[in-house]
């Protein structure tokens, strides 16, 4: 690369890295183009070969043909409601532990903060089996049930109390003991002045919990046996392994299950930064 | 002053809340978390019916089994090259692009936006795709190549290649993620080290060479040590994409797992359970990595 502080110089390595980024860039894009536009392609247009990139015409049946072939609407529903007990459940744990472990007195409290440390490094898939065992012998597999089988394990998790604790632990201690002393209870200043000063962190761990739950794919797999309370990740999968459908349907399918991600990583980036990066950036 | 009297708890009564606040984790931890893990090992050392159930004690008969099939070590060496083929690839291809987009170019974020777009795909939307693209007949891999004149190639179902494009879907499926952890790695360094630097002549990948990447190590071996411990859990763009084929060339060790589990008329719970064993035995050796040996040699702040 150019070292020359000349301006033709350092136009030239400009607008060479601006040509290495956007060459970069295309491979990355390529797959959502494909099913963004495949979605509306006809069947015809991508399924000729070597298959067209920009659409002759437009189709928008294949989006009711996916909704149709399997019960879409239905899985997304069921993904709406495992991510929604989830995200819901594990903020709640995630915060009253971490007031716990910023704020109050405990017993053994580093044994205690050890030990939730601890569960973050077991694979979920070395106890998936046991997991699964516990959940089928307590029928959670079966009917509406499988919501609760979908959703238990997951509703604590030491990386949203990780991340709030540092948040919290973050809180001017002077303006906690003046509100105790005006008679503030525990819950009413953790309800009253400390959430409402954590909302960046609390979106944080929102919108972690929320993007790993809405893309689980092992747990639901095998937990699902009525197609009724698969979740959209497993409805995805089975419409590729369906004989009778056409690219243009899957990618249909896949597009409808990516537009609530999609919208977090454009329009919540800062919040996903914020929470993927805890562990990175001190 | 009486509300206060009650508010007021001592020591003891403080003590008394926390637990009642850790409660509601510490419950869900101790079932599903702990009880299991106890239980992987009680069913390792288990014989299972034909329907998964552990009904007598064998010892360590299942690891035997393990260790003698050869399938198994077949399966540890396939996420070996798994690992090696998708952890490095993408850490150096995301510092790549994090150092391109320092190069003060308007349209940075766009740009950062875009590198992040993966992120958004679960690894069933993303492998799905993927299996379109890799498809012999109608896919984009096999339509670009015969623009060169390039026959069509078998993406997933030659030995030799699937492995390989299992993982590009890997890398692209990460990409983003090692972006944005670099990208805010980068923006946490002070301006002041990179003026001073520049100040003093550097510019271009010199001044990289010499200061953002040492400043960005923490970010890197963060990241090595995380995707490899992703990588060993992979299971999903094996189990769209493949499912453990051509002849067993992309099973992981996770995909063994499931399969010696899951698939059709197998259950065996025991040899399954033996082989989670060593799964949770490699993960926590990297983790141990991370926190003993590694991160006392990387530049920390």
């Amino acid at each position: 690369m150019s070292t020359s502080s000349s301006v033709t110089g350092s136009v030239t390595s400009k607008i060479v890295v601006y040509l290495v980024l956007v060459v970069c860039a295309l491979p990355v894009v390529f797959p959502l183009y494909y099913a963004f536009v495949g979605g509306i392609m006809t069947p015809g247009d991508l399924s000729s070969y070597p298959p067209k990139l920009v659409p002759t015409a437009i189709d928008l049946g294949n989006y009711s043909s996916a909704l149709d072939t399997i019960p879409l609407a239905r899985q997304y529903l069921n993904s709406a409601i495992q991510t929604g007990i989830v995200t819901i459940c594990q903020l709640l744990s995630s915060v009253l532990a971490a007031y716990a472990f910023a704020f109050l007195r405990m017993w053994a409290k580093t044994a205690m903060f050890a030990l939730f440390m601890v569960t973050l490094m077991v694979p979920w898939e070395a106890i998936i089996l046991p997991n699964y065992l516990l959940i089928s012998d307590l029928g959670l597999t079966k009917g509406p049930l499988t919501y609760l089988g979908l959703t238990l394990p997951f509703l604590a998790h030491a990386f949203g109390t990780f991340l709030l604790r540092q948040s919290f632990l973050q809180f001017p201690l002077e303006v906690r003991d003046a509100a105790v002393m005006d008679g503030c209870g525990h819950l009413r200043f953790l309800w009253r002045i400390l959430l409402p000063l954590s909302k960046p962190a609390i979106a944080a761990v929102g919108v972690y919990v929320f993007m790993t739950t809405w893309n689980q794919y092992f747990w639901p797999l095998i937990l699902g046996n009525d197609d009724k309370y698969k979740t959209l990740q497993i409805g995805v999968s089975m419409l590729n392994d369906a004989e009778s459908s056409s690219p243009t349907l899957i990618l249909a399918g896949v597009t409808l299950a990516l537009l609530p991600t999609l919208a977090l990583v454009i329009f919540g980036q800062r919040f996903i930064i914020r929470g993927l990066t805890a562990g990175a950036v001190k | 002053m009486e509300a206060r009297a009650t508010r007021e708890r001592g020591p003891t009564g403080e003590r008394r809340l926390s637990l009642l606040f850790l409660a509601p984790s510490l419950i869900i931890f101790m079932i599903f978390v702990f009880y299991p893990l106890g239980r992987t090992f009680y069913l390792s050392t288990m014989g299972t019916d034909i329907i998964g159930r552990a009904n007598k004690f064998v010892g360590l008969d299942n690891f035997a089994a393990m260790f003698s099939d050869p399938g198994f070590f077949k399966a540890l060496g396939t996420t070996a090259l798994f690992v090696l083929f998708t952890v490095v690839p993408a850490i150096a291809g995301a510092l790549v692009v994090v150092l391109l987009l320092e190069s003060r170019i308007s349209g940075q974020r766009m740009f950062r936006t875009v590198f992040a777009l993966p992120f958004a795909f679960s690894v069933a939307t993303a492998s799905v795709i993927f299996a379109l693209i890799y498809n012999p007949a109608v896919g984009m891999a096999n339509g670009a190549l015969s623009y060169l004149g390039v026959d069509r190639i078998g993406w997933l179902t030659e030995p030799d290649l699937a492995l390989i494009s299992i993982s590009i879907t890997t890398i692209w499926m990460t990409l983003g993620y090692n972006v944005l952890v670099l990208s805010a790695g980068i923006g946490a360094i002070p301006t002041e080290v990179l003026e001073a630097a520049r100040l003093d002549g550097a510019t271009g990948w010199r001044l990289h060479g010499r200061i953002t990447i040492p400043m960005l190590s923490p970010q890197l071996f963060f990241l090595i040590v995380i995707s490899t411990i992703h990588a060993l859990q992979s299971f999903g763009q094996i189990h769209i994409l493949t499912k453990g084929g051509p002849d067993g060339a992309t099973s992981t060790l996770v995909y063994w797992i499931y399969e010696k589990a899951f698939s059709y008329g197998s259950s065996d719970f025991g040899t399954a359970s033996a082989a989670a064993i060593v799964l949770l035995v490699i993960v926590l050796a990297c983790t141990g990595i991370q926190f003993g040996v590694l991160e006392r040699k990387v530049h920390y702040r």
